[in-house]
């Protein structure tokens, strides 16, 4: 196992909230995984945590771009942490609204080209190929999530279901060696949540990337996932196959506390 | 009906007793006396009871307004469509509206050219602020000091150094855009409203340098006889202010035409695309790997770019300039140009530039209620068309399957 | 006497205090308005404009009448000028904010510059664009007689009426229900509505102190500078605003403290560097604050949630 992401000994702490508290987690290349836990068990604020758009109060996060090579990315910038490797879909939605779908996931492509100010003005040979790449590439993505006939669609129009498979695109654009899911089944019907869990596999497969997803629907969980780390009150209870966690008394205990669909 | 004609009483007496100490009082402090003009108030009574009432029954005033306003509104934003319009139509709008912007000095007075100039300048100056404002979202209030700053940067080097024009518009362009980056590095950490006051202060401190700083910026009195731009080392302000004004003319037409093809295609272009994003939310954009500071310094300093620009225009054009043409009301006027043009949409600017510069220039006859006029209209087009005359709606890319080119307008 | 030096400085600390209380007064009408909803409100300098021709009218139109005892022309024109002002402010919020509550966010603060502009060129047109002489409608006190140096009579009531309303004005919002219902309506306008919160009368309302508070500067600067005119508004706006920022946006004793220290910054840095710069002095602390402390020096700092 050659681990993609490590996490050690991360803490947050919101005035005297402590929302996530010394918490260990490690995700390995190419597998699924998931976090889950009752509200406001810090999962979310973990996500943010790590991908820089907190900065812990302590703890170290570790990007492996190969099994020797590691880079410390906490306190970095957001966009450094996205550009080594790590990106996200958000659990309250936020896409660019007033743009395309096809917009959107062209941003996402941003960190991976580089047309500047002179190519913009004077539309040079590499400009105009790197412009039509990202369309190609975007539309592609957008194929794969199955929106193929919306990306001309202003985001704010789509249903929502199909804001989150653009969250997912866009997240996909940015060619992460980790993809970060809050909460993607939220707000879908069950067929749409069949949907979600092929296309989570299919994009694992054909991607050949790791996946970290927080989730509530249980079922999604326990299908999709090799291993699953379970939160309550920024402490991590579990971590072990869907079958471990389904017999663990403190999951049971944590959930059936608070939260009955355990 | 009565019930309509209460409600419009009810709204005329309320406006009639709040104008009534301030327009209906006379002091002359030096008579100790004290006279009240009752028909200044009831007219303004009548007026307002009436547009109640037109209001409330039939919705007159509000229909004739929205009417109008799509309808031309879909006019425009059909222009660069092609379904909407046949190539031929395009060609012949575009091409009447450069018959006669060719040919305008030509049977326009000097007086008309230069009110033209003006608000050209404005169109300018409202592209540059668009990339800010419109684009990326940054509510900029000092604005102005950029303009300031090319316009000085001329007027200094041409009293001192004898520089004419044509190298000072570069140079007037860089030190804005440095200007730019210099103020825009502390405060484009700052989130919206706190970045429009920081700007707006460092505006009022740039102009009360300028006009306290008599040594090197003269003070109020500013600076003149700055030189006209001459034409391949000729001046052609010796000859004739006619001709100087006409030629200064044909150099913002130049001009404001390369600011638009700049910056229509910096909007459809990666980086515009990141603006945008910007605007939308920022977090999001940095979660795609969008360097938040480093787009935002660049639209910042794009946006000073011209207003630099322009200021070297301006003086050049004025041949005088004080620090009273740099306050805060200029810095509002074009922020006002941007936004009642509809923030990003670029003919939304020129519509904005022309409403705001023309109309109170050939409605003089208003005299002194022009700013009135002004300032009502500011507050009417936010009311009713909240994102301005002409709404930016286009997306920047549309796919068309089996695509050879993206299909940017 | 004082020794000189000594005396000078008294003069520049009670001069900054005297300045610094009236931009609280007007600063607090722009951080209650931001604190509720979000909002800068260009025209809340436009008000204080007014409250003080309104006060100067009535002034002199008492006197035209007859009427010359002073405490009469005093609550008679300030009691005048508190309404008219709060009546502007009311109607400002209805006409020009009130449509544009969901509108994109910068429409509302161009409505807001219109509604500046437009109340500058109103009372330009109707009155005069000259400045004119402000009634001196505060008799001398006589106990004041040995500090008259330091101290005048105006900068004394200044001092003093600056206090009494900020002690009502926290009695207001700590300890009454619409003061209880503003503080809900500033934290969370959805949850307020949904406990049953009037949210638009509670703006209105806020939109009225705000006023009335600006009102009571307006005349003080009036009495104090002996002059006024229609842009008067526009420079104490700025400032004001620069105080509420300066303590921190959305709080009331961050307003005060703003106000004070502003207006001791710039009569100090008048009094001892140059006098050419004194607006210069408020603009550059405001810069510098907002760049090293952007939250103000009571405001809160909070990670904002994603
Ligand atoms: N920016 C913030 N400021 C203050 N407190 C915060 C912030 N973000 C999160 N919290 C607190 O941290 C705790 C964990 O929140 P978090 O959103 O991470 O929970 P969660 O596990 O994602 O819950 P849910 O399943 O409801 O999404 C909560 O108590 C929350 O109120
Ligand atoms: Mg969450």
């Amino acid at each position: 196992m050659n681990p993609i992401l490590n996490v050690r000994q991360l803490t947050m702490d919101f005035g005297g909230i402590r929302a996530l508290a010394r918490l260990d987690l490690t995700v390995n290349h190419g597998e699924i995984a998931a976090l889950i836990g009752p509200n406001g068990a810090g999962k979310t604020t973990f996500f943010n945590c790590v991908t820089g758009l907190y900065v812990p109060t302590s703890g170290d996060v570790f990007i492996h771009a190969t099994p020797e090579k590691s880079v410390r990315i906490n306190g970095m910038k957001p966009h450094r942490v996205t550009r080594a490797g790590l990106s996200r879909t958000f659990q309250n939605i936020r896409l660019f609204k007033e743009m395309t779908a096809l917009e959107n996931v062209m941003i996402g492509r941003h960190c991976r080209t580089h047309a500047g100010i002179f190519g913009a003005f004077f539309r040079n040979r590499a400009t105009r190929d790197e412009e039509q790449r990202i369309i190609h590439d975007s539309y592609r993505l957008l194929e794969i999530v199955g929106l193929e006939d919306q990306v001309n669609f202003r985001a704010l129009n789509l249903p929502y279901g199909d804001q989150r498979k653009l969250e997912i695109a866009r997240a996909l654009a940015a060619e992460p060696r980790l993809l970060l899911l809050d909460e993607p089944a939220a707000g879908m019907n069950s067929q749409e949540t069949r949907d979600l869990t092929s296309l989570i596999l299919k994009i694992r497969d054909e991607f050949n990337i790791a996946i970290l997803l927080i989730e509530h629907d249980m079922k999604l969980v326990m299908t999709l996932s090799e291993r699953i780390f379970v939160m309550d009150y920024g402490r991590k209870i579990a971590e072990g196959t869907p079958e471990d966690i389904r017999t663990n008394p403190d999951v049971i205990r944590a959930y059936l506390g608070e939260d009955s669909h355990a | 009906m009565i019930d309509t004609l209460l409600k419009s009483l009810r709204t005329a007496l309320w406006f009639m007793f709040l104008t009534f100490p301030i327009l209906a009082v006379r002091i002359d402090s030096l008579k100790n006396a004290v006279t009240v003009r009752w028909p200044a108030v009831i007219i303004l009574g009548a007026v307002i009871f009436l547009i109640s009432v037109l209001w409330h029954t039939a919705g007159l005033v509000k229909r004739s307004w929205f009417f109008r306003f799509d309808g031309f509104k879909q006019f425009i934003q059909r222009l660069p469509d092609q379904d909407a319009l046949s190539p031929f139509m395009i060609r012949t709008t575009l091409g009447a509206a450069a018959v006669f912007m060719i040919s305008l000095p030509f049977f326009a007075s000097s007086y008309q050219t230069n009110v033209m100039i003006n608000a050209l300048l404005y169109v300018m100056l409202g592209l540059g602020l668009n990339i800010v404002v419109g684009l990326a979202g940054l509510l900029d209030l000092g604005y102005v000091a950029f303009y300031a700053v090319g316009a000085y940067l001329y007027a200094l080097l041409n009293l001192h150094l004898g520089i004419g024009f044509w190298i000072a518009l570069p140079m007037g362009a860089a030190l804005a855009a440095f200007f730019g980056i210099l103020l825009g590095i502390p405060v484009l950490r700052l989130k919206g409203d706190y970045l429009a006051i920081v700007t707006l202060g460092f505006g009022e401190i740039i102009r009360l340098i300028l006009e306290n700083w008599d040594r090197v910026f003269k003070g109020p009195s500013g600076i003149s006889h700055i030189s006209r731009p001459s034409l391949f080392g000729i001046g052609i302000m010796e000859s004739s202010v006619h001709h100087a004004i006409i030629y200064m003319y044909y150099i913002v037409v130049v001009l404001v035409l390369s600011t638009f093809f700049f910056v229509s295609r910096l909007k459809h272009s990666r980086i515009g695309r990141a603006l945008l994003a910007l605007k939308e939310d920022e977090i999001a954009c940095q979660a795609m790997g969008i360097d938040k500071m480093k787009t935002k310094l660049t639209a910042f300093a794009l946006g000073a770019t011209w207003a630099g620009m322009a200021g070297v225009i301006f003086a050049a054009k004025t041949t005088f300039i004080n620090p009273a043409s740099f306050t805060f009301m200029e810095s509002a006027i074009i922020l006002s140009i941007v936004v009642i043009g509809g923030m990003g949409s670029i003919p939304g600017v020129v519509l904005g530039a022309f409403f705001l510069v023309l109309l109170p220039e050939y409605f003089r006859e208003l005299g002194d209620y022009r700013m009135l006029v002004f300032g009502g209209a500011m507050i009417l087009v936010m009311v009713f068309k909240p994102r301005g005359l002409l709404e930016n709606t286009k997306p920047t890319v549309t796919y068309v399957s089996q695509q050879t080119g993206p299909d940017t307008p | 006497m004082f020794h000189d030096k000594a005396g000078y400085f008294f003069e520049l600390f009670i001069g900054g205090l005297t300045k610094g209380s009236i931009y609280a007064l007007i600063a607090l009408g722009y951080t209650m308005v931001y604190g509720i909803i979000e909002l800068i409100n260009f025209a809340h300098g436009e008000i204080y404009m007014i409250g003080a021709f309104t006060a100067l009218i009535t002034a002199a139109a008492l006197t035209a009448f007859g009427v010359t005892h002073p405490l009469v022309l005093v609550s008679v024109s300030g009691i005048t000028a508190v309404v008219y002002a709060s009546a502007y402010g009311y109607t400002l919020e209805k006409v020009a904010y009130k449509p544009l509550r969901n509108a994109p966010r910068l429409s509302p603060l161009i409505s807001a510059i219109g509604m500046s502009i437009f109340l500058q060129n109103f009372v330009l047109l109707a009155q005069t664009s000259n400045y004119i002489p402000f009634p001196n409608l505060i008799p001398p006190l006589p106990f004041l007689e040995p500090v008259s140096h330091i101290m005048g009579t105006v900068d004394f009531i200044i001092l003093c009426t600056t206090a009494v309303i900020m002690i009502l004005l926290t009695f207001l919002i700590r300890k009454t229900r619409i003061g209880t219902a503003m503080r809900a309506t500033a934290q969370d306008k959805t949850m307020a509505r949904l406990l049953g919160i009037d949210v638009d009368r509670i703006i209105s309302f806020t939109f009225i102190t705000g006023s009335a508070l600006a009102a009571v500067g307006g005349v003080m600067v009036g009495s104090k500078m002996g002059q006024i005119n229609f842009y008067i508004g526009f420079i104490a706006g700025i400032k004001a605003f620069t105080a509420a920022v300066l303590g921190g946006i959305g709080s009331i004793p961050g307003a005060v403290l703003g106000g004070l220290i502003l207006g001791w910054t710039e009569s100090f840095g008048t009094g001892y560097l140059t006098s050419d710069y004194e607006d210069v002095f408020a603009f550059s602390l405001l810069v510098l604050i907002l760049i090293f402390k952007p939250s103000g020096l009571l405001g809160r700092n909070t990670t904002p949630k994603v």
